[in-house]
């Protein structure tokens, strides 16, 4: 049942599946619903919705589907009917698909649903008496699949079943959108690949080492001689430095992404974070907001790397010429480069081993987006990737072939 | 099916409509139970609430950085093992003595339905969620060292705390009932500081609770205050014996709400810049 819904949601961009529907369906078979609309707008969210982040497009689809069919009144289920007969494929299954759905609900034939949707409905008019005033026609037929049954369809009265779409009119969860964190994940397990395990880091040795238990075991005649090493650890140190501000606002989200990403994958032994703007000079910020008072010496931090240190740089690379040129080409007015901004993109390169620039302007754009120049001598300087799921890939390819 | 409406909150835990409707949703289906919010928001005390409220023992799965799937089913203690065969305290010919059972694999083994809470399951490694889909999906595991499968005669409910501080894999939400758990409105947050401190005098409470909502409001918070810190502040009202007049217009014992150095900074630059009136 609901069917309308289930393609409400996916249109909103809820991304519900049809293992979740089926869910859904067994819960509304169950009675957990409790036979109103406030009910089951809750069990519904329940079941379908996995992330406070989509509560809002549920809200905007439930009242899309219920607020349609509440105003309706009681042609809905004229409405319903013909539907049904217009989108025989509505339910868009895979042979496969349907093959399941069809052994969850015993074999019923779209025929055999619709007759029985027919006898419930008809079944549910009589119980009513046809009473009108029960204006929630919409919410009681579908919530004929879960009550009809036992016979108990009870309708809380028009008010009830308002409530449930108020509720969700009402849009409480918009604050909770948050579009941008798709992808994380698939970020945060292209990163996992960047490490190099070694046992030779701090830390207590606890984890049994089989092969020299054995062979100590053994040397000492048979009396158990137990070894024990340090578990092997990431040993990867990385620095990252991100361009913030300008040309990057158009693509904070996907920074932000790859930013928490790290952040969940904080296997590394070390993370050092640093900002700037447009090109790296003398001084790197601390925070995002590019505060003057907490900053860093480019120099001191490239003075205090270790071997094990890789960089990857997040940027567009895209700049005016002058600011890789020239003394002073910085595009804080503030600040004054005594060196041009090529020299410190070279110091910085000169000091790494492992490093990847990171760029979120997409590589077919590479050659004709407005700062093409810049970016085409910054990527002789630093291999350059793509920020995407691919890029990132590739990237971490890269830096673990440098690493070996 | 069990019985229907099975959890209703209990005296000291006040759980909405939504909430137990996402609960029992989650019991009826015998589907995990995962439940979401801020810091603060009494995640873990729903699980206690909901062994209190079916009346079954609580089993606390507490995962940390290093926890891996394994240790919640079971640990194979072969140190253990390897001294009983040297200094023979005991019989190491048994396998089965040496199989420690886990959270899991106590609440699977339980002769009735068990409440289990794996709590801030987004600390353990990213993959640490996948790693138990097919035990929390089948309730049941082999042990290769013996042979057995642990199967459970009565399928617990699984409860899943996260802080959402790490996206959790598809497969594994598609498993799920979810419960976002909101902040508090005031009113509800009124009710909770009650619940904690019974008899307290309601003109301090209204105070208390107007002032942290004020406190919460402010943009330049690192760390928002929560439920626990609002709870304490107030028992530091109490036991400071502050009058409700000022605790709006002082905001004394600030450190208890407030954690960060930064915070408390901002927060006492809010007050001294518009002086108490604009503060609110």
């Amino acid at each position: 049942m609901f069917e309308g819904l289930f393609h409400a949601l996916r249109r909103h961009g809820v991304p519900v599946a049809l293992d979740e529907w089926l869910t859904l369906q067994r819960a509304l078979d169950a009675g957990l619903a409790g036979s109103s609309l406030a009910g089951f707008y809750l069990a519904a969210r329940a079941v379908t919705v996995k992330s406070e982040a989509h509560f809002d497009a549920y809200d905007t689809a439930f009242v899309e589907y219920f607020a349609g069919l509440e105003a309706s009144g009681p042609d809905v289920d004229d409405r319903v009917l013909e539907w049904l007969r217009e989108h025989p494929d509505a339910l868009g299954v895979s042979p496969e698909q349907r093959a399941r759905l069809d052994a969850m609900l015993s074999h019923l034939d779209l025929d055999e649903l619709r007759r029985r949707f027919d006898e419930r409905l008809r079944h549910q008019t009589e119980a009513h008496h046809g009473g009108d005033r029960h204006i929630g026609t919409g919410g009681t037929s579908g919530m004929g699949h879960s009550g009809a049954p036992t016979g108990g369809i009870r309708v809380g009265g028009p008010g009830r079943h308002r409530t449930a779409v108020q509720v969700a009119g009402s849009r409480a969860w918009r604050e909770y959108r948050q579009d941008a964190t798709l992808g994380v994940r698939e970020f945060g397990t292209a990163l996992r690949r960047l490490r190099r395990l070694s046992s030779r880091l701090d830390g207590p040795a606890d984890e049994l080492d089989v092969d020299a238990t054995i062979d100590a075991t053994a040397n000492a005649g048979g009396a158990l001689d137990l070894v024990f090493r340090r578990p092997r650890r990431n040993s990867v140190r990385l620095v990252l430095l991100l361009d913030v501000g300008g040309s990057m606002d158009d693509h904070v989200h996907l920074v932000d992404q790859l930013f928490s990403a790290l952040h969940q994958t904080s296997r590394f032994r070390e993370l050092t974070v640093r900002y700037f703007h447009n090109c790296v000079y003398d001084l790197l910020y601390h925070d995002a907001d590019m505060d003057r008072s907490r900053t860093d010496s480019t120099r001191a931090l490239l003075g205090s790397l270790t071997s094990e240190h890789m960089l990857v740089v997040v940027g567009d690379a895209c700049m005016g010429p002058s600011e890789l040129a020239l003394p002073g080409g910085c595009i804080d007015w503030h600040t004054y480069n005594e060196e041009p901004g090529w020299v410190w993109l070279e110091r910085v390169r000169a000091r790494f081993t492992h490093c990847a620039w990171l760029n979120p302007v997409p590589e077919v754009w590479w050659q004709h987006t407005h700062g093409a120049r810049t970016l085409q001598a910054v990527r002789r300087l630093f291999p350059m990737y793509e920020l995407s799921l691919a890029g990132l890939d590739q990237a971490v390819d890269h830096l673990m072939t440098r690493a070996a | 099916m069990h019985d229907a409406r099975p959890f209703e909150g209990t005296d000291s835990y006040i759980a909405g409509e939504d909430l137990r409707t996402s609960v029992n949703v989650a019991i009826a289906l015998e589907r995990p139970l995962l439940v979401r919010g801020e810091p603060g928001t009494g995640k873990t005390l729903l699980a206690e609430a909901v062994a209190e409220s079916l009346g079954t023992d609580l089993l606390v799965w507490s995962v940390r950085s290093t926890t891996k799937a394994q240790d919640g089913l079971y640990v194979y203690d072969t140190v253990q093992r390897l001294y009983d065969s040297q200094f023979g305290d005991g019989d190491p010919s048994d396998i089965r003595r040496y199989i420690r059972m886990g959270v899991l694999g106590q609440a699977f083994q339980a002769d009735r339905r068990v409440v289990v809470v794996i709590d801030e399951v987004d600390k353990a490694d990213i993959e640490f969620p996948n790693d138990l889909l097919w035990e929390l999906d089948r309730m049941s595991f082999h042990i290769p060292e013996t042979g057995d499968t642990v199967t459970a005669a009565t399928r617990p409910v699984v409860i899943i705390t996260s802080n959402a501080e790490k996206e959790l894999p598809d497969a594994f939400l598609r498993r799920c009932v979810f419960h976002y758990i909101a902040f508090p409105h005031p009113e509800q947050m009124a009710e909770i500081v009650r619940v904690h401190h019974p008899g307290l005098d309601e003109r301090l409470l209204t105070a208390a609770v107007e002032a942290f909502y004020v406190l919460r409001r402010m943009d330049a918070l690192a760390k928002r205050p929560s439920t626990s810190e609002l709870v304490d502040w107030v028992q530091a009202l109490v036991v400071g014996g502050i009058p409700p007049e000022r605790v709006l217009e002082e905001m004394p014992f600030l450190g208890v709400v407030l954690k960060k150095p930064q915070d408390l900074d901002a927060a006492r630059r809010a007050m001294a810049v518009g002086g108490n009136g604009t503060f609110r």
